[in-house]
């Protein structure tokens, strides 16, 4: 075999150990048979609760970006309190309590915080935290009524807690850029992104009462 | 041929790594003394308040973190110990228990809350008292239950002296946030913790 055969041969086996190691990590090991759909099996399943519904995603990070723009001490008072105040959200809704009008209130929330990043609004902080920790509330509330019987709550609980933290910290880490002046105009295009979903998401929800 | 074999090893690997963590396997084959390290390892009931006491105690100052890092292993020691004398209180108590320390610890390291030393070490004796019964709830009494809870308390010793060393020389405001914002994320898990037992029973928080 010549130097470019063993060369292509080294690359195939390369290829295929790669392709092969990959898979395996890929793959799941245990058999899955008994996860029945909709049930909080564990830290999975809750991890990735927040991150099902577009809604919830935009306005968690655009809770980050206003936080970035808005600066000490919002951008790390925010996400100290938001996770307790979306946990207490849940629940409310757990135990069943009544809040009306959640999925619009949901849709405002994008709208809302999408706008606020637009326009770079520099609210007094405590305006600021009540704004978000209302809107934080309703999330919270949304995801504690649907959380359906599961088998271990806690771990549920810590993914679920820990994928919304780490949507704010995304939107944090993004809004950093905004100590740049082509930062800014990224961070308000993207709030109008957000605001703009946030206005069909309240159309949707209006449209389906 | 070095990849082939780095790749070998990722699938060997990825072929032993279990997918699901075995929380509550007591027996490692190892042991009593390694069952009770493995069980508190991959308990979060257990591991996560003692971490997030360790961050706060840290913050806190070496004489806070000193103090600490006695009462806690020894709680964890009698509480086990009340435990085998079979003085274990109904599971739903203990439900309640591990979601309000849960909310505790985590909401005092999310305030960074700054209050006499003997306030946390009356939170770290409760801490230890309470989980140390709810670990050794249902053992049966003898060498080997003892040298489990010997070996969780060793490892109780160790994971808060790490977290404590974690903060102790922290500064920067950031970093101190970060450590904040852990304790946030388990005191929010604890709140919902609460939600379930209330909605589902203490079954849910096993």
């Amino acid at each position: 075999m010549n130097t470019t055969g063993r060369d292509a041969s080294v690359s195939r086996r390369r290829g295929f150990a790669v392709g092969a190691g990959v898979t395996a990590v890929a793959t799941p090991l245990v058999a899955g048979a008994h996860i029945v759909k909709g049930e909080a099996i564990g830290f999975v399943t809750g991890f990735l609760h927040p991150l099902s519904g577009l809604d919830h995603v935009v306005a968690m990070l655009a809770v980050g970006l206003w936080g970035a723009q808005l600066g000490r001490p919002a951008i790390w008072l925010l996400p100290v309190t938001f996770p307790l105040v979306m946990a207490f959200g849940g629940f409310l809704g757990l135990i069943g309590a009544s809040l009306p009008g959640s999925e619009i209130a949901i849709a405002l929330s994008g709208l809302c915080l999408g706008a606020a990043v637009l326009a770079a609004l520099r609210p007094p902080l405590p305006v600021a935290a009540a704004m978000v920790g209302l809107f934080g509330l309703f999330h919270g509330y949304a995801h504690g009524a649907e959380l359906p019987p599961g088998q271990n709550a806690l771990l549920y609980s810590l993914g679920f807690v820990l994928a919304t933290g780490l949507l704010h910290a995304t939107g944090i880490t993004l809004g950093l850029v905004h100590r740049w002046p082509w930062g800014r105009v990224v961070v308000r295009t993207a709030g109008g992104t957000i605001a703009a979903a946030g206005g069909w998401f309240l159309w949707e929800a209006l449209a389906s009462r | 041929m070095r990849s082939a074999w780095t790749a070998a090893s990722i699938v060997a690997l990825a072929a032993v790594v279990p997918g699901v963590a075995s929380a509550h396997l007591m027996v490692s084959g190892m042991g009593p003394l390694y069952d009770g390290i493995d069980h508190f390892g991959l308990t979060p009931q257990d591991l996560l308040p003692v971490a997030a006491l360790g961050l706060l105690a840290g913050l806190r100052g070496p004489p806070t973190a000193r103090l600490l890092l006695g009462v806690l292993p020894a709680g964890w020691l009698i509480g086990g110990a009340v435990a085998l004398a079979g003085a274990v209180p109904a599971a739903p108590v203990l439900a309640w228990a591990t979601a309000g320390l849960f909310m505790l610890v985590g909401g005092l390291l999310a305030a960074d809350l700054r209050a006499p030393r003997a306030a946390f070490g009356l939170v770290a004796a409760a801490l230890g008292l309470l989980r140390g019964v709810a670990d050794l709830a249902g053992a049966a009494p003898g060498t080997g239950a003892a040298l489990s809870l010997l070996g969780m308390a060793a490892s109780v010793f160790v994971v808060f002296a790490l977290a404590a060393s974690v903060t102790l020389p922290l500064t920067r405001l950031w970093t101190i946030v970060a450590a904040r914002v852990a304790g946030s994320w388990l005191a929010a898990a604890g709140l919902l913790l609460a939600g379930w037992i209330l909605r589902y029973g203490a079954r849910v928080a096993s």
